[in-house]
């Protein structure tokens, strides 16, 4: 059987008051989130900020606390055919080390009912077509990637979860994934899902990010909106600090005092501006300062950072 | 359903094992089955140890010989059924397999599925070797092969059923222990060391004898109606249909624990 697909609309992904501990640990924590389709979503976080944990509540593997999941409205495990609504791999993919790249395929192939050719597709559609008939055994991990990759392909689904799918990879290759995972939402419409611990290593590659630190959500927007973030941290230099802090606190934005003045982030220096001259605030200094997008991811996922001046 | 059946088919038919187990059960059965032949075929009381009747006939020789795959064999399925579970979570292939197949169940009862079928492979070839390494060492030296016997063709008929239920129990043991390792050590020495010994043990106290009858050995031993231990009249058996269904409830209730156990927590 093969599955003739003209438009491919993924499923929306739902995540409402997700939360899982394992003895002591909060793993996640009360998570509400929402994935569209046609837009690659990077979800981040540092180490063991619940990521997997997440994932695998999504994916049935892990039963919730509490909170749901699902995909289309519907968990995971009550698709009628899950394999070919969700494609997923998992962070550390697993294969069965005496089995070749194609038979691994060919194992879960009956699942969504696709031939043996259909293996040999995906497999090609990865770049594994030469390692086929290989044991898995002595793959890379960048192979190994890829071939977790093309499993998740096999039905041909219209969501799309990845663990860390760069890890591993190559230059070469992490190029290659970001031209494939953008391709299969922005051209066909597939909801893609990608975690990563690095914002650099997924900054070039999603349109949406969701940022999550101790198992809670700490940040949702389109990438521009982070961007923004970045770019927006004024100094200002005045003798009117008391002043200013009670302007800054008025506006709602985030501050730091620095000698001589304050360090404003949420607003653009013309903003900053505009709202000293309205308020008659003497002003001696105003420049927008930069920060590497690194550096909000970081300040995002560990508050104790946020109290260090950039 | 078919498709989970079909799947774990796959599974099994990917990779070295089963053909590996096959080989070495053939040549373990083939090797007892001319060793039995040779001693019980030429000084049948030497090998009852003096315990039992006086001597056996030419056709309880055969039965015993050819079911040799049932009475020392059976720790080949057995172990076969176990890894079928066991590798997926040493691989954590288990992440993958209940991805394709959410349905937890439906994963244990196809491996259960396939298991009986890989059993009774495994039944044919551990016969096989049995009767190939038997039978030329009985016509030689016993009284003949006894192959066109009907009764000593319906024990070897029951020796592949029972092996292929050892097959089916491993699954059931797989899935309570999935640990590899843990089950590999249980099985060995569950099955070499301690039934054996608890089952002369028992045998010999009076108020134990009739217990010994329920252990999984046994129950096969009742199933396939003669055997090495029973021909020697040493022990005492449960009937043949008894013993099958003791033999499959070892399985189902193995299968259901770890169903409720194993199959029921995170796979993380
Ligand atoms: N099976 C488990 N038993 C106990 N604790 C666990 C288990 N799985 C996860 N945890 C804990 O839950 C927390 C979240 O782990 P998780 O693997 O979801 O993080 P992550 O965001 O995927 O991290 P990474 O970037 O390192 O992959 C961690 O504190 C981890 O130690
Ligand atoms: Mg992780």
């Amino acid at each position: 059987m093969t599955r003739e697909r003209t438009t491919v609309v993924g499923s929306t992904i739902e995540i409402n008051g997700l939360s899982k501990s394992f003895g002591a640990v909060r793993a996640v924590d009360d998570l509400s989130l929402t994935i569209r389709p046609g837009v690659v979503t990077g979800f981040l976080g540092p180490n063991g900020a619940g990521k997997t944990t997440t994932l695998r509540m999504l994916l049935g593997l892990v039963a919730a606390d509490s909170g749901s999941a699902t995909i289309d409205g519907r968990p995971y495990a009550e698709l009628a055919s899950p394999a070919a609504v969700v494609g997923a791999a998992l962070e550390a993919a697993s294969f069965h080390p005496g089995r070749t790249a194609l038979d691994h395929l060919r194992v879960h192939a009956p699942m969504v009912g696709v031939p043996d050719a259909a293996c040999s597709r995906v497999l090609a559609q990865v770049g594994l077509a030469d390692a086929a008939r290989r044991k898995v055994g002595g793959f890379s991990l960048g192979m190994r990637q890829r071939l977790g990759l093309a499993t998740t392909l096999l039905g041909d689904p219209g969501v799309l979860v990845l663990d860390e799918p760069a890890n591993g990879l190559d230059p070469e290759g992490i190029v290659w994934l970001r031209g494939f995972l953008r391709h299969l939402a922005h051209e066909q419409g597939r909801t893609v899902l990608v975690s990563s611990h690095v914002l650099g290593e997924v900054q070039a590659t999603v349109d949406d990010v969701v940022v999550i630190a101790r198992g809670r959500l700490v940040h949702e927007s389109p990438l521009s909106d982070l961007v923004a973030m970045a770019a927006a941290q004024v100094r200002v230099s005045t003798p009117d600090t008391d002043g200013f802090v009670r302007l800054v606190t008025e506006q709602g934005w985030d501050f730091s005092e620095i000698s001589g003045g304050l360090l404003i982030s949420g607003a653009s220096p013309a903003q900053v501006g505009a709202a000293a001259h309205a308020a008659h605030l003497e002003l001696h200094g105003l420049a927008g300062e930069g920060m590497a997008l690194e550096d909000v991811f970081l300040k995002l996922t560990d508050p104790a950072r946020a109290q260090v001046p950039a | 359903m078919t498709p989970a059946v079909r799947s774990e088919w796959r599974k099994v038919t990917t990779t070295n094992l089963w053909w590996v187990l096959a080989l070495v059960m053939f040549a373990y059965t083939a090797f007892l089955g001319a060793v039995m032949g040779f001693s019980l075929a030429q000084q049948p009381e030497a090998a009852t140890g003096g315990m039992g009747d006086s001597a056996l006939s030419g056709r309880e020789v055969a039965q015993s010989v050819y079911t040799l795959g049932a009475s020392l064999g059976y720790v080949f399925p057995l172990v076969a059924g176990a890894l079928a579970m066991t590798s997926e979570f040493r691989h954590q292939t288990i992440t993958p397999t209940l991805l394709f197949e959410p349905r937890r169940s439906v994963v244990l009862a196809a491996k259960l599925v396939v298991n009986l079928a890989l059993g009774l492979v495994y039944g044919v070839i551990g016969t096989l070797g049995a009767i190939a390494g038997g039978a030329p060492v009985l016509a030689g030296l016993g009284d003949g092969m006894h192959l066109g016997d009907g009764e000593v063709l319906g024990n070897v008929a029951f020796s592949v059923l029972a092996l292929a239920i050892w097959a089916v129990i491993g699954v059931g043991l797989g899935t309570l222990l999935p640990n590899q390792v843990a089950a590999i050590v249980v099985i060995l020495a569950f099955t070499q060391f301690v039934e054996p010994i608890l089952r002369i043990g028992f045998a010999a106290v009076d108020a134990l004898s009739g217990l010994a009858r329920f252990f999984p050995g046994a129950a096969a031993e009742a199933l396939v109606g003669s055997s090495l231990y029973s021909t020697t009249g040493m022990l005492d058996l449960l009937g043949r249909w008894e013993g099958a269904a003791v033999l499959l409830a070892y399985a189902v209730v193995f299968a259901l624990v770890g169903r409720f156990t194993t199959l029921r927590r995170d796979v993380t």
